[in-house]
């Protein structure tokens, strides 16, 4: 492999040669604001410092996330069992009956199943993945300096930072979080006396989303127009490595979804407060009927998944991209179907603004409209397998290097394609009367938008973080995380269809009063030990994460890899501005492996004599 | 100003100045946020118990304010190319004073409301308007405070009609010219409604 590589001097002299001077370095000013540790670390403008910040804050998220899933699994697997020794974490929450028995409370376990939600799809697969990848990644391989506004830039995480300290704060008030489900459906969310999470709790929740809706558009804004508007020089659009399209792609869709929750949340915030009555009609309160009328919880469902729906592939776009990079990269092969991948991804995005109303087959709306969203929903199954076909066309003939990331991306196929089959069931509004609000739906979702959204996140942690650290991660350790984590997760999450079809419903406290639920106590238990054990590997890969940036095997070559972009053309240790003298410029697209019998050419390198520019 | 903007001043002729194009996405996202309201209204509205009512006339009057105001900005954003430096300070000066008018006038619109009886609880198609009008007016504030400061600059800076401040004047320009297109849309909304 080593003898194919550019050297780190042949990088430098072609760059120098070939490359776009744009005099950025002929401006001290350049450099200035990375003089004290304030300005390059905390307030930084840097999106290399700031895409670490979105990682480590999406870390963080992700164990208390997957920490709560972990309490309310215990009370669904072991419900007869004592938990008192969670006490010391939880307090109140949890009730200690005379014999010394230890229960979850009821209301928490709500609050907690809320909580799990609201992090885990906007603080860890919104902000934690589609930040830090499109952050680390778009000025990178695009040849650009910077973001186009590194101060939006900074804004957009500190705005992140601030939704974050909101709704932490949120979880320790005596009255709970909020606890009507992460959709925060009227009138459990419109009503502050309905819940006792719905009154402080969830003024908190809609202040903390409030706030990640502007660092979601502040960033997504920079992304669209860094992306558009500063390719360096011979990076067209049809160069760009599939991570960027996806990037985009993602960044379009939450400009232009985000801001519709936005309006949502305004309407709830003033049924709460001014007594407005958009989504609240005819109720009664403990016995007493409330003089709103005329509103619409209906109205809510559609606004939120306007959103909601668009949302699940602002999570799941970025996966693909950084699969379908990384996939390339270690099967040594150009990804398969290039400009498929990127059709498939516009068709997607297309596609998800107008299947909304499949998450809303049962509330009552006309079935005559839901054929409508059913024939849409069923048709996004088109691109989507075309993008599968062509993961697996990449893998086959391929000469893998089977490490943690390749293993990941191998991951990201299977899960995306198990959770996308149950997809087609639940799209369908026949069957969905059945599935409905279900554990095949939680099965469903997990499987395809959850599991597979973090294995397109670790296969991106394993891959980048040489670039990020200048150190690789441990890769025994991955190995193991990755098996315990494909395994675990089909453990957790293949029972659940079964649970589902025979309709155990989601968001129940316990099952014991239903007598067609009680032959499912042993499968329950199963669940629940392997999520805990599941659990496990995660925090061994935080605490290999951790080791490894500081004692990782330090990378010597400037292309560990052996990949074709442009990130890997600057010096480990990049300072501001990336490239230490000139921009490279681009001459060829992003995918030349095995071209030509060499290995692979960076996309900085010109033609050789008599080469023609690979057709895609 | 941001590090890098200074080093893509001289983009190539074929892209867009990346400030003005990050202007117009941040306008797409707003469309989308009162798409969504107006949407709302649509929805909300054949499910019947909707109070129907006349919309104050002040409202009209704004409108005559916003679209003189505009009319002023874009003078002054012409002056500015032409480096006409009293022009310029005669036109932002104007333009903006509308532009405050424009808000005074929905504060009396909403008065006016307050005062026949039609409280923003009274029933969701009031709501509807105080909402729809109230987020514009919010917007336009916004707008409100680049033109205050175009309008210090335009005094105590040195008038120097470089690239940039033409820039500057031009984001501001179509800013405004956005909010208030955006009002006249959400009046013939409500009027057609």
């Amino acid at each position: 492999m080593s003898s194919s590589h550019h050297s780190h001097k042949e990088t430098d002299i072609l760059i120098e040669k070939q490359g776009f001077d744009d005099h950025f370095h002929e401006h001290h000013e350049g450099d200035k604001y990375q003089t004290n540790f304030l300005f390059k670390y905390i307030f930084s403008m840097d999106h290399k410092i700031i895409a670490r910040q979105f990682l480590m804050t999406g870390i963080f998220w992700a164990i208390i996330g997957a920490a709560m899933s972990i309490i309310f699994r215990l009370q669904l697997g072991f419900p007869d069992e004592s938990i008192a020794w969670l006490k010391p974490i939880l307090g109140k929450w949890i009730i200690i009956n005379d014999a010394g028995m230890g229960s979850l409370d009821p209301e928490f376990y709500y609050a907690l199943v809320t909580m799990h939600g609201t992090i885990i799809v906007f603080f860890v697969l919104t902000a934690g993945l589609s930040g830090t990848f499109s952050n680390l990644l778009i000025p990178l391989q695009l040849g650009a300096r910077d973001m186009a506004s590194p101060f939006l830039n900074m804004l957009s995480y500190w705005f992140f930072f601030l939704s974050s300290v909101v709704m932490f704060y949120s979880l320790f008030l005596s009255t709970g979080p909020f606890s009507g489900g992460w959709t925060a459906y009227p009138p459990l969310s419109a009503l502050p006396q309905a819940s006792i999470g719905s009154g402080a709790g969830m003024t908190l929740w809609l202040v903390s989303l409030a706030l990640f809706v502007v660092s979601v558009l502040l960033g997504g804004m920079n992304y669209i127009t860094t992306v558009l508007n500063l390719r360096t020089k011979g990076m067209s659009l049809w160069r760009m490595p599939l991570t960027i399209w996806a990037f985009l792609v993602t960044a379009i869709l939450a400009l232009l979804s985000f801001p519709v929750l936005f309006s949502g949340f305004l309407l709830l915030i003033f049924d709460r407060s001014l007594g407005t009555s958009f989504y609240i009609s005819d109720i009664f309160i403990n016995g007493m009927a409330l003089d709103r009328i005329g509103g619409s919880p209906i109205l809510y469902q559609h606004i939120f998944w306007f959103l909601g729906h668009p949302e699940v592939y602002i999570i799941i776009l970025p996966a693909m991209g950084l699969v379908s990079e990384v996939l390339s990269v270690h099967a040594r092969k150009p990804i398969f179907g290039y400009r498929a991948m990127v059709y498939s991804i516009l068709a997607i995005a297309f596609l998800s603004f107008i299947v909304w109303a499949h998450h809303m087959f049962m509330s009552g709306v006309n079935p005559f409209i839901s054929n409508f969203f059913v024939v849409f929903t069923l048709i996004i199954a088109v691109p989507s397998a075309v993008k599968v076909f062509n993961w697996i066309s990449t893998l086959y003939g391929g000469n893998i290097r089977l490490n943690t990331p390749m293993l990941f991306c191998i991951g990201f196929v299977s899960m995306f394609i198990s959770g996308g089959l149950t997809g087609i069931f639940l799209g369908n509004s026949a069957i969905d009367i059945q599935q409905h609000d279900t554990y095949f739906v939680v099965a469903h979702f997990h499987i395809v938008m959850g599991v597979a959204a973090f294995f397109g996140m670790f296969a991106g942690v394993y891959h980048w973080f040489p670039k990020m650290f200048g150190r690789f991660m441990n890769e025994t350790l991955g190995k193991v995380h990755f098996w315990i984590t494909m395994i675990g997760a089909y453990a957790v999450f293949g029972p659940m269809h079964f649970l589902g079809m025979a309709g155990v419903p989601r968001r129940y406290y316990r099952f014991d009063s239903f007598e067609a639920f009680t032959g499912f106590d042993d499968m329950n238990k199963f669940i629940t030990i392997a999520a805990i054990i599941t659990f496990f590997a995660q925090i061994m890969f935080v605490v290999n994460f951790f080791w490894s940036m500081y004692k990782g095997r330090k990378v010597t070559n400037q292309n560990p890899w052996g990949a074709t972009t442009l990130e890997w053309t600057t010096p480990i240790e990049a300072g501001h501005g990336n490239w230490p003298g000139k921009i490279p410029s681009v001459q060829r697209w992003a995918y030349d492996y095995g071209k030509d019998g060499i290995e692979f050419t960076q996309q900085h390198v010109p033609l050789r004599e008599g080469e023609e520019h690979s057709s895609h | 100003m941001p590090i890098v903007q200074m080093f893509h001043k001289e983009l190539p002729p074929d892209k867009i100045q990346a400030y003005k194009f990050a202007l117009w996405i941040g306008m797409a996202s707003i469309i989308m946020f009162f798409a969504a309201i107006t949407s709302a209204y649509l929805v909300r509205k054949p499910v019947g118990n909707w109070y129907e009512f006349k919309l104050p006339v002040q409202f009209f009057y704004s409108t005559i304010l916003i679209v003189l105001s505009s009319v002023f900005i874009e003078n002054a954003y012409k002056s500015m190319k032409l480096g006409n430096e009293n022009r310029y300070k005669l036109n932002i000066v104007f333009g903006t004073a509308l532009g405050l008018a424009f808000i005074v006038m929905q504060i009396i619109s909403w008065k006016v409301m307050v005062s026949t009886g039609l409280f923003i609880d009274l029933n969701v198609s009031v709501s509807f308007l105080y909402v729809i009008s109230g987020f514009h007016a919010l917007h336009v504030i916004g707008g409100l405070v680049v033109l205050l400061i175009s309008l210090l600059n335009a005094f105590l800076i040195e008038f120097q009609p470089d690239p940039m401040r033409i820039l500057k004047s031009n984001l501001v320009r179509q800013y405004w010219h956005f909010v208030g297109i955006l009002w006249l849309y959400l009046l013939i909304f409500l009027i057609l409604q």
